[in-house]
């Protein structure tokens, strides 16, 4: 199912979907300044599956929210499927969002007072123009991550793996470019966390491009190429075929 | 689009939902403004109609002269008889018929004591002797037969004209019409039937009620056969009152003169009476003194309203505010996952504006039902038009957008980052 040995650099690359060339963002913190992505180039393409990796202020959050459209570089350009956005505005950003991103949070992030069925629609809830068959491919989806029969559940009745299917099902609900997960697992016991790994692994192999920010190894593992960060840096990208680590060495 | 607003507006249902307590106390303030303003226009239009209906019953174009029974002086010795005179005269008409030249006729009622009956049924209603005039001065109508005219009353002639509950109580079942009806201790044939001033109420008078109708007869019977002298029996002793005219209508040729005809006239009589047998009424003056009334209902329940509005729609702006701050998570994600600003605003807006119309229904509920306890318990007429609930829920819907600007704007202009890592 992974790329054949073209590889990304190829002439026959896959159509890219996000595109960071020279990005920085800092922070101001009174007199001080937080530099938490620096002269960050890098290119994901679709069908990609990647896990973002690094410590803690390695900068993989202001990457994960710059990638997902809800912050702005300070300077540098990013490009959503060949679309300029770091210069949008609020609402334009906002349309961005709904139309071509799926968030997937640690904590599921559902909504408590809507049921499974509305929390999935939500993303086409805010679209300008939602689709007509929005409700029938919001029940489809959920039948696909196994939820059919809680469609009339509240949040609160769930477990957190469904919870966390619910979650999924309203990042594919818009069909998006890319699929933001951010340390999805981490609120999951092992098992069930497995369980939602092998959901993306589902969703990589029917040809969605995936991104997954964690700091296990063994989940950032479990992704076909790992972006490693540190200090606002790219510090390593590794692709793996069938399992093995394959180190492409720093950026360049 | 309107599926997305009902949607919106279902949702804010379900999130007030889930504090119902809090929401329902959040209501009160508006509930309060909101019947205090349904209380004061129901009142205020009350007040109003009711000087209407006196001036319809007085005339607006007319002043009243009635005669008062001065304030009883020491009693002189242990007299067991005695004659009070007192009231307007025949002079006091003749002056002002001839004095002003404003006045187009003025027309006198002198009010009898005496029995009326037909048969076994008898009462004592108002018994006025007066002018053919009177019909015109006074714009009432008559029901039956007619009124009596000046060849009545320059033969004297033995006629009288009832009014309707006079009439329904003495003959409920036949027309009253041409009956000979015993008034004192004679008889007077009935020419007519008078509408009573008021609109007619559905029931008729039961019988045995207390019937406070009015019989009417030419002023010179009424002289011939009573005379100007009134026999009151009270607990022991027997007082005798001489009275010439019990009240002078006099009819002023446009409104714009009444107060000048009023004035004069308190002056003439001021200089003719020695003490103050007499009042001067003016239904204008009483409209006035109405709108006076209403003024100062509408300024205390108007303040009651406004502040109440005021203070509810702050305490809607304060709780909201802790709402938006509590739901600080949800407004992040709601973000993240498309919400543009409007949408959080319209959010925001629609749960202020559904609290505060909710507050604003209940409040017109209790605000029809405020008019119902004053008219029991003040004995003030209210009047409740189908503006006023359309008014008040316009106020409580504008509150709810008014106070509910400012918390949904602090909510939309959340950084979509900072909120999602709100705990």
């Amino acid at each position: 199912m992974n790329e054949a040995g073209a590889g990304r650099d190829g002439s026959g690359a896959r159509e890219p979907v996000a595109e960071l060339s020279d990005v920085a963002r800092v922070y101001h913190m009174g007199k001080n300044e937080v530099v938490a992505l620096e002269d960050f180039s890098f290119t994901f393409r679709a069908g990609e599956y990647w896990s973002i990796m690094g410590s803690s202020g390695s900068g993989k959050s202001t990457l994960l929210n710059i990638l997902g459209c809800i912050d702005r570089p300070t300077s540098g350009s990013y490009k959503v499927r060949g679309h300029e956005v770091s210069t949008l505005s609020d609402d334009e950003l906002s349309d961005v969002r709904s139309r071509t991103l799926g968030f997937v949070f640690q904590s599921y992030n559902l909504i408590p007072q809507l049921d499974v069925l509305e929390n999935i629609l939500v993303p086409l809830f805010y679209q300008d123009d939602p689709p007509e068959d929005g409700e029938e491919r919001a029940r489809r989806i959920a039948a696909r991550v196994g939820l059919a029969d809680r469609l009339e559940h509240k949040p609160p009745e769930l477990s957190g793996g469904q919870q966390q299917r619910v979650a999924i099902a309203r990042a594919l609900v818009n069909d998006p470019a890319l699929i933001l997960a951010d340390e999805a697992t981490g609120n999951l016991d092992s098992k069930t966390a497995l369980e939602i790994l092998d959901l993306f692994d589902e969703l990589h192999a029917e040809g969605k491009t995936i991104l997954i920010v964690t700091h296990e190894p063994s989940i950032g593992a479990r992704a076909e190429r790992t972006l490693r960060l540190k200090d606002g840096r790219i510090e390593d990208v590794i692709e793996r075929r069938n399992g093995r680590g394959d180190s492409r060495g720093g950026p360049p | 689009m309107r599926l997305a607003l009902a949607r919106t507006i279902r949702l804010g249902v379900g999130s007030l939902m889930l504090h119902k307590l809090r929401s329902s106390l959040t209501t009160l303030g508006v509930l309060f403004g909101v019947s205090s303003v349904i209380a004061m226009l129901a009142i205020g239009e009350g007040a109003s109609e009711e000087a209407q209906e006196q001036i319809r019953r007085l005339g607006s174009q007319n002043v009243i002269l009635r005669s008062v029974k001065p304030p009883d002086e020491p009693s002189s010795g242990k007299e067991t008889t005695r004659v009070l005179s007192y009231g307007l005269t025949v002079a006091d008409l003749e002056r002002v018929r001839e004095t002003f030249p404003a006045v187009r006729r003025a027309v006198p009622l002198r009010q009898l004591q005496q029995e009326v009956r037909l048969g076994a049924r008898a009462l004592n209603p108002r018994v006025l002797a007066t002018l053919p005039e009177y019909v015109d001065v006074t714009g009432r109508i008559i029901e039956e037969g007619r009124f009596f005219t000046a060849q009545d009353d320059k033969n004297v002639s033995n006629v009288c004209v009832l009014g309707y509950e006079v009439a329904h109580y003495l003959s409920p079942f036949e027309s009253v019409l041409d009956k000979r009806v015993k008034i004192g201790s004679d008889y007077f044939t009935c020419i007519g039937v008078m509408l009573p001033r008021v609109p007619l109420g559905s029931n008729p008078p039961q019988p045995g009620a207390d019937v406070t109708g009015e019989v009417f007869l030419p002023l010179e019977t009424g002289r011939k056969w009573f005379g100007d002298m009134q026999v009151r029996i009270r607990s022991g002793s027997r007082d005798m009152e001489e009275v010439q005219l019990h009240e002078v209508i006099v009819d002023v040729d446009s409104a714009e003169h009444v107060p000048l005809v009023a004035a004069a006239a308190r002056e003439m009589l001021a200089q003719q009476h020695k003490q103050q047998d007499y009042e001067v009424v003016v239904p204008l003056e009483l409209l006035l003194n109405a709108e006076r009334t209403k003024h100062i209902f509408n300024i205390v329940l108007g303040s009651i309203a406004g502040i109440s509005l005021l203070v509810g729609g702050i305490g809607i702006m304060n709780v909201m505010l802790a709402t938006v701050t509590e739901r600080t998570r949800e407004i992040g994600i709601r973000r993240a996952l498309g919400a543009k600003r409007r949408h959080i605003i319209a959010q925001f807006l629609v749960e202020t504006v559904v609290l505060s119309v909710g507050g604003g229904i209940l409040g017109i509920l209790l605000g029809l039902s405020i008019p119902l306890a004053v008219e029991h318990f003040a004995k003030m007429r209210t009047i409740v038009t189908p503006s006023a609930p359309l008014i008040a829920f316009g106020i409580s819907a504008a509150i709810g957008v008014i106070f509910g600007l400012y918390p949904a704007w602090r909510a939309a202009n959340m950084d979509p980052v900072e909120a999602l890592r709100h705990e």
